[in-house]
């Protein structure tokens, strides 16, 4: 069992855990992520590894509530424990000084780039990192991520706190202005594809973190194909960073939802009936 | 009496085995056949002759005593019938159901030259459900050695290796990266063909031998196999299976609606997805299915979709039914539930619609040529023989592949050509002092049994390796733990 430490709201419908578990703690890297169930009926569900700490043996998991599992986990308090955990799962961000890069992170995406933006940071880039969501209340890990990045700009797209507009408004602006070496954008599937639209223009080399529909995440299954460049890749073993300009975004987007109308029997039954389990599994001190 | 002396008359048939009605169990995820009843059991152990070269033994890649188990059932000693079975199969429920009997020990029954052979796998079962029926004893363990060795995989070939070390008195520890342990058996082959009860109380009684099974544990992630030994493990046997899923390359392979085998028996068996909503996995199985290829594994495949809920299940299979790889029991299962087959046939490409969902499948038929290298006449393509099979779901069963993973993290491990790791087959041994393979990982695609066989194999070896080996060994390993500690510092320090 995976004993959640800390638990903290971040903004309406986003939750961060730390959780226990010093195996995947100990080989954690920027980029990777894990697979969790909360109970024994549960769904294996990919989350990205926001933050990792080697000593305690914790992994830092940032998650927006979209659906049934995810519903359910935002229940979880400090203390309960998780199923199943597994990682790190997915190839390491690829780290190196490329010069001047801009890491963007749309919504929930700001937390996987987190720790990518610190890589790249440490490894002597000057980091301009450009957070996004739709409103004030959306905006989480402002400290976190100035602590990461050389200069750190942010937008809503209501205007409700410092710019308004989209996160590509802020990027062209860079672009142009101050030019880039590099750009890395994690965030909801039609953010990440403006961002490539737009880098393309410009011949910036630019990597995206995909997530498809997964169930193993080691390769087993087939459910997490991407096609990028003309050819099929798995997501959780091939990726989930990918080349943004190569990916087949429409395929993918289309993938994404083909559970669309199981996933609301799901969620309807959930918020009928309430929760099924977790309170029976506490396992207190134990590990 | 004077029967007493005469020879039994040879009844000609195999007792049958009781079996769900097709059409209510084409509805139901419950098993199949039923097993015998004892009286059943009994009449068919009595049909066995006897006979003293055993011919069915060397069918049997483990070399089972065929003969001693159904001699002791036709007495109706059924605990020491399972007994004898156990001294050479770790897993007789498992095989009882799932062995190709009839390409194996029937195949081979003095009896099945001019009848039926005796129904030897039936006869396992029944031992085996008696005995875990009945309370399994756990055998004795030897002495602890102090010795350790990390088994990475739990399908039959981990299970039966790591049975067989913790009875030698090894501490084994049994890496899994799924959430469950079984492999194949778990999240591949059906409930209705092989209960999930079934496996986890061989499982359990393997725990009941001291073995501990952690889950959740990708070996070439958590760990590589040069910091398990690092850590500690004297050993290492790798039965991590052939589970990359290959697909055809044809246009629309990606469309929503086509799967890999693995996926959809996955989400349907490790996943429960056929008690969705009870459970959160979600499954889609159209109205009209179409399986690609003729093994185990498109039958369970084709049967699980009319489970779903399809109401036309299609087997697309490139050879004619002759050739049909699958058991064929399974073939005969899959007929009478409504499984539907097109023989020499073979798709195209994948039809979809504006939202990307399947539509149908554009398929060519085939006709046997000359035999190829392996003697099977292979298929050629007819001209002009296009034609569109209307399904909304396709399912790719067309063999699978190796994980690259523990290779890729293992630059001293031997693969081959195809990626398999490079093992002796008799003793398991691999290209790395220490480190041990068998099943599916080494052959590609096989059987349960073989696994089993090869797990077998490598723990006599590797037994060997750790006792007799010993102080040369220990001296050795000491000295590539200190070479690689070196090397770890030599990169940390950078
Ligand atoms: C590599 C990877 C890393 C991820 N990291 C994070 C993360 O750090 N934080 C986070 O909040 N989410 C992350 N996700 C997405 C997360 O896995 C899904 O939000 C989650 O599976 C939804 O489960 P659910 O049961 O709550 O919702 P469901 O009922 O399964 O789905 C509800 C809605 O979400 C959509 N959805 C389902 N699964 C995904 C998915 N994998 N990606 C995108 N949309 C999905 C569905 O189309 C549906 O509209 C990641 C996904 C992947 C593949
Ligand atoms: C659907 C289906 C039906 C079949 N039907 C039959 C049948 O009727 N009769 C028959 O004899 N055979 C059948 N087979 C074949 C048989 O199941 C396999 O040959 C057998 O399971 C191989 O055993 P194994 O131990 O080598 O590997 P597997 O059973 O594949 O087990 C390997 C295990 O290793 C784990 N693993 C992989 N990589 C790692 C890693 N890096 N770290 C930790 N764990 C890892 C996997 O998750 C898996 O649990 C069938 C196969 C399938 C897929
Ligand atoms: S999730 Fe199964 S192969 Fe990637």
């Amino acid at each position: 069992m995976y004993r959640i430490v800390k638990k903290e709201v971040l903004a309406p419908t986003l939750n961060l855990i730390e959780i226990h578990a010093p195996l995947v703690a100990r080989k954690a890297l920027a980029g990777q992520f894990v697979i969790l169930r909360i109970h024994d009926e549960g769904e294996r569900i990919p989350v990205t590894i926001a933050d990792f700490d080697r000593k305690k043996g914790t992994i830092t998991c940032v998650f927006q509530e979209v659906g049934r599992t995810t519903k359910e986990l935002a229940t979880f308090t400090e203390g309960e424990c998780l199923k199943d955990f597994v990682g790190p799962l997915g190839v390491p961000s690829h780290i190196e000084n490329y010069g001047r890069v801009a890491c963007v992170g749309g919504g929930v995406g700001v937390a996987p780039v987190h720790p990518i933006a610190r890589a790249l940071k440490e490894a002597g880039n000057e980091v301009i990192s450009i957070i996004g969501a739709r409103n004030k209340d959306l905006i989480f890990w402002e400290d976190r991520m100035g602590a990461a990045s050389s200069e750190l700009r942010v937008t809503t797209d209501d205007g409700s706190y410092l710019r308004k507009g989209f996160v590509t408004d802020l990027l062209k602006e860079l672009i142009e202005e101050e030019g880039i070496d590099f750009c890395l954008a994690i965030g909801p599937l039609p953010m990440m594809r403006a961002v490539c639209d737009l880098t393309k223009n410009y011949g910036i080399k630019t990597v995206v973190s995909l997530n498809p529909l997964m169930v193993d995440g080691t390769g087993m299954c087939g459910c997490c194909r991407v096609t990028v460049g003309g050819e099929t890749k798995f997501a959780c073993v091939d990726g989930p960073e990918f080349d943004g300009h190569q990916v087949d975004f429409a395929e993918m987007a289309r993938r994404s939802v083909i559970y669309k109308h199981q996933e609301k029997v799901s969620l309807d039954l959930y918020e009928e009936k309430g929760t099924r389990h977790h309170h029976q599994c506490r396992c207190g001190g134990e590990e | 009496m004077a029967a007493e002396n005469t020879k039994k008359a040879i009844i000609p048939k195999k007792n049958p085995m009781p079996a769900q009605d097709p059409v209510i169990r084409a509805g139901n995820f419950n098993e199949v056949a039923l097993g015998y009843s004892e009286e059943a059991v009994v009449a068919e152990a009595e049909r066995c002759i006897q006979c003293k070269n055993a011919p069915c033994r060397q069918g049997c890649p483990v070399d089972i005593d065929i003969p001693a188990f159904i001699k002791k059932v036709a007495e109706r000693d059924f605990a020491g019938g399972a007994q004898k079975l156990k001294e050479t199969n770790a897993l007789p429920a498992v095989c009882g159901r799932v062995c190709p009997q009839e390409s194996q020990c029937e195949k081979y029954c003095t009896l099945g030259k001019k009848y039926e052979p005796v129904g030897i796998g039936r006869i396992e079962r029944y031992l085996a459900d008696w005995e875990l029926a009945t309370g399994v004893k756990i055998p004795q363990t030897a002495a602890p050695t102090g010795k350790k060795v990390a088994i990475v995989g739990s399908g039959p070939a981990g299970l039966t290796c790591a049975a067989d070390l913790a009875k030698l008195g090894h501490q084994v520890t049994i890496f899994e990266a799924l959430h469950i342990a079984g492999g194949v058996l778990m999240y591949g082959i059906p409930e209705f063909r092989l209960p999930k009860s079934v496996v986890q109380a061989e499982i359990d009684n393997l725990k009941k031998l001291g073995v501990d099974i952690q889950v959740n544990a990708i070996v070439g992630k958590f760990s590589t196999i040069d910091e398990l030994m690092e850590s500690g493990y004297d050993a290492v046997f790798l039965g991590t299976g052939a589970g990359l899923p290959n697909f055809m390359r044809i246009p629309g392979e990606n469309a929503c609606g086509v799967y890999s085998a693995n996926e959809f028996l996955t989400r349907s068996n490790l996943m429960q997805a056929y008690r969705f909503p009870e459970t959160d996995t979600p499954i889609f199985a159209g109205k009209r299915v179409a399986v690609l290829g003729g093994g185990n594994v498109a039958m369970d495949a084709a049967r699980t979709a009319l489970r779903l809920g399809a109401e036309e299940s299609w087997i697309v299979y490139r050879r004619s039914r002759v050739e049909l790889p699958a058991r064929i029991e399974e073939v005969e299962h899959a007929e009478e539930e409504g499984v539907k087959f097109q023989f020499l046939t073979n798709p195209t490409r994948i039809l979809y619609n504006d939202d990307y969902w399947v539509t149908g499948m554009e398929c060519l038929r085939y006709e046997l040529g000359e035999p190829d290298a392996s003697g099977r006449r292979s298929p050629v393509p007819v001209k002009g023989s296009e034609f569109i099979l209307e399904v909304d779901t396709v399912v790719v069963a067309i063999g699978t592949g190796l994980n690259p993973l523990i290779s890729k993290t293992t630059p001293d491990l031997a693969v081959n050509k195809r990626g398999n790791i490079t093992a002796d087959l008799e003793t398991g041994a691999t290209s790395k002092p220490g480190v041990y393979a068998g099943g599916d990982v080494v052959t590609g695609s096989a059987t349960v049994i073989l696994a089993m066989g090869a797990g077998r194999a490598a723990a006599k070896s590797i037994n060997n390796y750790l006792l007799s080996n010993n102080k040369f060994l220990s001296g050795s390993l000491l000295e590539v733990r200190e070479a690689s500690q070196v090397r770890v510092n030599e990169a940390m320090s950078k």
